[in-house]
């Protein structure tokens, strides 16, 4: 449509048509506003990176990756958000793909159109618009209480230590409150909708002509399902997937609600770096048990923190570009995995 | 040999993960059912022992006193107006914002951009949508306040607080700009072709042609956007917290802070007070207000869309 150009077809005299002067003149503004408008959301994204850039160079050094919470800026470090953060995604990833996928799959290939899958897809649009923050209420009131009864469960059941397998770490098992597990439960609530409305996005874009003639060879309703429909909406539902998991990296609200620690010199489970994690994985048992803080958690206590020489902004400043540097490298895989199926895919 | 056996066991076993994936789908039905229970359990009627917000405080209270102390005793007052008016005021401050670079930049993007350039554009709006919330929360207090509107506002001997609801406006703003541009971009990408040329045709420019053609016939899709982003507003939490601070009063002057009601639940919710203190309850009646409100705007966001569609073969 840019293929229209505001411009006289013939050439007319100065002064001749002063209307259709001023209404080129209106269209020329029109469109420098237009432009001003759109490019100025990207300006605001570019001082936006470039100030926290700025003031992050103080403090981005390797130590910070590495380093606990301290009350000194110099040596503050997020470790302790890495790692919370990436145990909670994985576990939040964990829930959320399964029944996600499963549930689009239902509302795309299989359900009828009765009362029931009419509510389903009205009351699914309306979670989708339901602020984060509620579903931290949920997470604070339904799930924490569930743990703890766990918890009690588990006392009691202290004595089978299943097996004998994990011996000592299975007796110290406490569930803690605001532990990862919690949170990613309430995590996978918030990005379900979306999880859901992005499979069935990929399922939808699958040509109905695969699903016939695979049904026409004889395959039943699921063979078609799983080995036809499934792997060719396979790397939409993986960018979908993806990029709604990477919500999940960035959003404290839900966790703020269940408890997290905001201030914490410890790591889930005590994992520190990979090489702990392969040399004792039993310990990745008490994982999701623990209590746990999460990048972004950390970035707003250090925002709020009162310092009088305002070195927690650096740190802060410094929190923000490991998240975003984390967020890129996932949304880079997720436009790696469209790119290279749109070369092989063709319908 | 066994290929009705196989099949029969096939369509047995196809019940079953029919049954499972219904299943899957019905847990959104019961994470709503779920948020409905918790919200008025607590606020509403507590079965049990336990006093809901709602047994403690009267509702005319929480609907028309002006003051926001949520502490046990003589000295609580319930009411929601400090709380709301904080979060119309983000809202409000957001949509001026917004507004015109989300239409400006679908407008842009369909009318004007060339396909290079819409290209480079779509990503890069994607890209701001994809900032966490702190991350703008950060942004609003550290340099929308000290390096925008002090100097700017200065020269005007305004007095600008560290906390205000106006750098966590214009941040909420630009956080919902994407959302206003690709919704836009949709419907206004939906209108036929045939329009436009038919307006080119009798000699309209491309300003005539977009605002007078193009945005009133797709105007119930913007306007639904529109909705859509001030409720995102209404419910924007962290980026509030941070910048608009947690003052709750009358907020009448978006130079100073004001709390938010997604920003007391923040608060209150990492407080140290007990979990059935009356601070801790009132969370679940801001939170049902919130709900509710979120739930309002984008009923009328959906309603405008089905109602006010112009459908075009």
């Amino acid at each position: 449509m840019s293929e229209f150009v505001d411009q006289p077809a013939v050439s007319f005299r100065q002064g001749t048509d002063t209307l259709l002067r001023r209404r080129l003149l209106n269209a020329k503004v029109f469109r420098t506003v237009c432009m001003l408008l759109t490019y100025s959301s990207l300006a605001v994204l570019g001082v936006l990176m470039g100030s926290v850039l700025w003031s992050s160079l103080s403090r981005l050094a390797p130590d910070f990756l590495t380093n606990h919470y301290s009350m000194n800026p110099v040596r503050c470090g997020i470790l302790a958000g890495l790692w919370g953060s990436f145990w909670l995604v994985l576990l939040t990833a964990a829930m959320s793909i399964p029944i996600g996928v499963g549930s689009a799959v239902y509302l795309e290939e299989m359900a009828a159109d009765n009362f029931l899958v009419r509510l389903i897809r009205i009351n699914l649009s309306n979670l989708a618009g339901v602020p984060s923050i509620v579903y931290g209420i949920l997470g604070l009131s339904a799930f924490r209480p569930l743990m703890i009864s766990l918890q009690t469960f588990f006392d009691g059941t202290r004595a089978i230590n299943v097996l004998g397998l994990f011996r000592v770490r299975i007796l110290h098992l406490e569930i803690f409150d605001g532990s990862v597990l919690i949170g990613a439960m309430t995590m996978s609530l918030v990005i379900l909708p979306i999880v859901i409305i992005a499979s069935q996005e990929a399922l939808r874009a699958v040509p109905s002509s695969i699903r016939v003639a695979s049904l026409a060879l004889g395959a039943t309703r699921w063979q078609t399902i799983w080995r036809q429909v499934i792997p060719a909406a396979l790397p939409g539902i993986a960018t979908g997937v993806i990029l709604a998991v990477s919500r999940a990296i960035g959003e404290a609200a839900p966790i703020m609600m269940i408890g997290v620690l905001t201030v914490a010199s410890m790591c889930p489970g005590g994992i520190e770096t990979p090489l702990q994690l392969l040399q004792d994985p039993i310990s990745v048992i008490a994982v999701p048990f623990d209590q746990f803080t999460a990048m972004p958690v950390e970035i707003y206590d250090w925002s709020k923190q009162p310092d009088p020489q305002d070195r927690f902004t650096d740190v802060a400043a410094a929190g923000i570009v490991v998240l975003l540097g984390v967020l890129l490298i996932i949304n880079a895989a997720a436009m790696i995995v469209r790119a290279r199926a749109g070369r092989r895919i063709q319908w | 040999m066994s290929d009705w056996f196989s099949a029969k066991k096939n369509r047995r076993h196809e019940t079953v993960i029919r049954t499972g994936l219904f299943v899957c789908a019905a847990l959104s039905v019961l994470t709503t059912g779920a948020i409905v229970y918790v919200l008025l359990s607590n606020a509403v009627y507590a079965p049990g022992d336990k006093t809901a917000f709602f047994e403690r405080v009267t509702v005319t209270e929480f609907l028309t006193s002006t003051q926001w102390k949520p502490v046990e005793g003589d000295r609580g007052r319930f009411g929601i107006w400090p709380l709301l008016s904080g979060t119309m005021m983000v809202a409000l401050i957001s949509s001026l914002v917004s507004i015109p670079a989300g239409l400006g930049a679908a407008i842009y993007m369909t009318e004007y951009a060339g396909p290079r350039e819409r290209q480079f554009l779509k990503p890069m709006l994607e890209l701001l949508a994809g900032i966490p919330s702190v991350v703008f929360g950060f942004f609003a207090l550290k340099f929308v306040t000290p390096w925008l509107l002090k100097p700017v506002l200065g020269l005007l001997n305004l007095d600008v607080s560290i906390f205000n609801s106006l750098s966590a406006g214009i941040v909420v703003g630009v956080m919902v700009t994407p959302l206003i541009a690709s919704l836009s971009e949709d419907v206004i990408r939906s209108v036929p072709r045939s329009l436009r040329e038919a307006a080119h045709a009798l000699g309209s420019t491309k300003f005539d042609v977009s605002m007078k053609v193009v945005v009133p016939a797709a105007l119930s899709g913007i306007l639904a956007s529109f909705l859509l982003a001030f409720s995102r507003a209404v419910g924007e939490t962290m980026a509030v917290a941070i910048a608009a601070g947690g003052n709750p009063v009358m907020a009448m002057n978006p130079l100073k802070g004001s709390q938010t009601m997604t920003g007391f639940m923040v608060h209150a919710s990492t407080g140290d007070s007990a979990a059935d203190s009356i601070s801790r309850m009132s969370m679940y009646a801001v939170g049902i207000t919130l709900f509710l409100l979120t739930l309002l705007i984008n009923l009328i966001s959906g309603w405008i869309l089905r109602r006010y569609r112009e459908e075009y073969q």
